[in-house]
């Protein structure tokens, strides 16, 4: 693009050889980032300055880096997934910044998130979470009746949809003042229990899946919305008021 | 499941603080209604509480249904908020917290720690006087007492200054509060923006307006 030009700027990247080292927060000067590159693309950069340097790169998380996968993360300049609304840490670019600026990147913090190395967290509480009941149990013995057999109305369909949308990538654990998972476990609680298949086991669902959230150590939502805000696909905090209400029906039981 | 750990869950304790928080709200709703007619007439705002003072209902029942609505109400703010600081052990080095969310909604605890506060001083001012007087010195009933004890309050600027601070603390409390607390009993659905309107009304109106009583009070003695 035309437009892109070179730009020099600062980066404070936290440091942590492994799970047990303290770690800290380390200053590294890049020059000529093209603000057409990606900034997972900046990262790459940096890491190839370090390896020239004879230094170890920073380990952060990637795979698809088209904001489908969920497993980018970072904290960038205090916010998660960066300064944009609605995209993943991979779909933000270095327009977003300007020639001289200082970036804080630090990992996504939570109790339930432990870092593994630098920037790298492990999210596998959310597995487990969804391991807990985030799931519809069919029997795939080659009987299964097709979905599209079962009417749904569509505006249940599309809250479910958007509920599913959830990419599980913890920027909503990330950024709460709580280090609350509401929002995630409230997508996943949602995408079942507004369809026909997932009410069968909606009682046990909410219930062991909520459990299992309070077992790993996520915090309690205080509804500052912040999770809304910065989740990359857009998960309403209507999803927290459906599992408040299915968990408080399913508790009654 | 064991119904125990059902009723100590996080969402069992959300619904647990929002349901004290709505007991509270309805409270004072009651409070300043009746603290309100204090500016327009001494003799409504006197019988008004001397109903409240010696109604057996209200003294044995819904007194200390207050107490422990109140007490609960902060005790529970401090386990919850205890929980949620435990659940980020290391801070972020930069966090931008207004680019998501508000003030009020960041800070309950420390509204809520100024109400608190401001309770003390109340408890001081107007509570350990009444029990002293009915059930300490055993006076008898007087129906006209209760303005002059109210405006005498309102002399001190200091005093009247500080409620004013308290209430202003009150009013961000209650803004993220009120509307937070129908999120946490899972009341999210059409009507919700209608409520959320309510909900700011309540929370400008009602600590706004015991401050113009403080104020009503302070300048007409
Ligand atoms: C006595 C001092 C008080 C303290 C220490 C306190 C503390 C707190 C804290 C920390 C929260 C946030 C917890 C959460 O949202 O989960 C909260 C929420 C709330 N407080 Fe208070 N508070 C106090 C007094 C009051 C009063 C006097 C009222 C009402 C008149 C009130 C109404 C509410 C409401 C409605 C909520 C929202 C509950 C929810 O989010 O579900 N609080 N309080
Ligand atoms: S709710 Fe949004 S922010 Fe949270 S894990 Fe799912 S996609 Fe990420
Ligand atoms: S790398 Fe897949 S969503 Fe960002």
């Amino acid at each position: 693009m035309s437009s892109a030009k070179n730009i020099n700027i600062n980066l404070k990247i936290w440091r942590q050889k492994n799970a047990q080292a303290k770690g800290s927060m380390e200053t590294y000067k890049l020059d000529n980032v093209s603000t057409a590159s990606s900034f997972l693309e900046m990262l790459d950069q940096l890491n190839e300055q370090l390896i020239n340097d004879k230094k170890s790169p920073v380990a952060f998380d990637h795979d698809c880096r088209e904001g489908i996968c969920g497993m980018c993360s970072l904290y960038i300049n205090g916010r998660a997934h960066g300064p944009e609304t609605g995209t993943t840490t991979c779909q933000l670019h270095m327009r977003k910044f300007k020639d001289g600026d200082t970036i804080y990147i630090e990992p996504f913090r939570s109790k339930a998130f432990p870092v593994v190395k630098d920037l790298v967290v492990d999210r596998s509480s959310f597995d487990r979470i969804q391991q807990a009941g985030g799931f519809v149990s069919v029997n795939t013995s080659g009987r299964t009746i097709d979905a599209n057999a079962t009417p749904i109305p569509k505006h249940d369909a599309d809250r479910a949809f958007e509920a599913a949308a959830c990419i599980g990538c913890g920027a909503c654990v990330a950024t709460c003042k709580n280090g609350s998972a509401m929002l995630f476990v409230g997508a996943k609680v949602s995408q079942y229990a507004l369809l026909p298949q997932g009410k069968v086991e909606a009682t046990q669902r909410v219930l062991n899946m909520v459990r299992q959230m309070d077992e790993e150590g996520f915090g309690n939502c205080t509804n500052t919305g912040a999770c809304e805000v910065e989740c990359p696909k857009g998960i309403s905090l209507e999803n927290i008021a459906r599992m408040n209400r299915e968990y408080l029906a399913a508790s009654l039981k | 499941m064991a119904k125990s750990s059902v009723l100590s869950s996080s969402i069992a304790k959300k619904v647990a603080m929002a349901l004290s928080g709505l007991f509270l709200i309805s409270f004072l709703a009651l409070h300043f209604s009746i603290n309100l007619t204090s500016v327009f007439s001494e003799e409504v705002f006197n019988s008004c509480s001397d109903f409240m003072g010696y109604n057996p209902l209200i003294q044995y029942v819904m007194q200390p249904v207050l107490a422990f609505g109140v007490v609960f109400h902060f005790v529970m703010g401090f386990v919850l908020e205890l929980q949620n600081r435990a659940a980020r052990p290391i801070a972020y080095a930069k966090n931008n917290g207004s680019a998501n969310s508000s003030w009020a909604s960041r800070n309950m605890i420390i509204s809520g720690l100024v109400v608190l506060a401001f309770l003390g001083l109340h408890f001081y001012d107007f509570w350990f006087p009444e029990m002293n007087y009915k059930y300490v010195e055993a006076l008898p009933q007087d129906p006209t007492r209760y303005y002059g004890e109210l405006v005498h309050k309102f002399e001190s600027p200091v005093r009247t200054g500080l409620y004013c601070l308290a209430f202003v603390l009150l009013f961000l409390h209650l803004w993220h509060g009120f509307n937070s607390s129908m999120q946490s009993v899972g009341f999210n659905n059409k009507f919700s923006r209608a409520l959320h309107k309510l909900g700011y009304a309540y929370a400008v109106i009602v600590p706004f307006g015991f401050i113009f009583i403080a104020l009503f009070h302070h300048f007409n003695q």
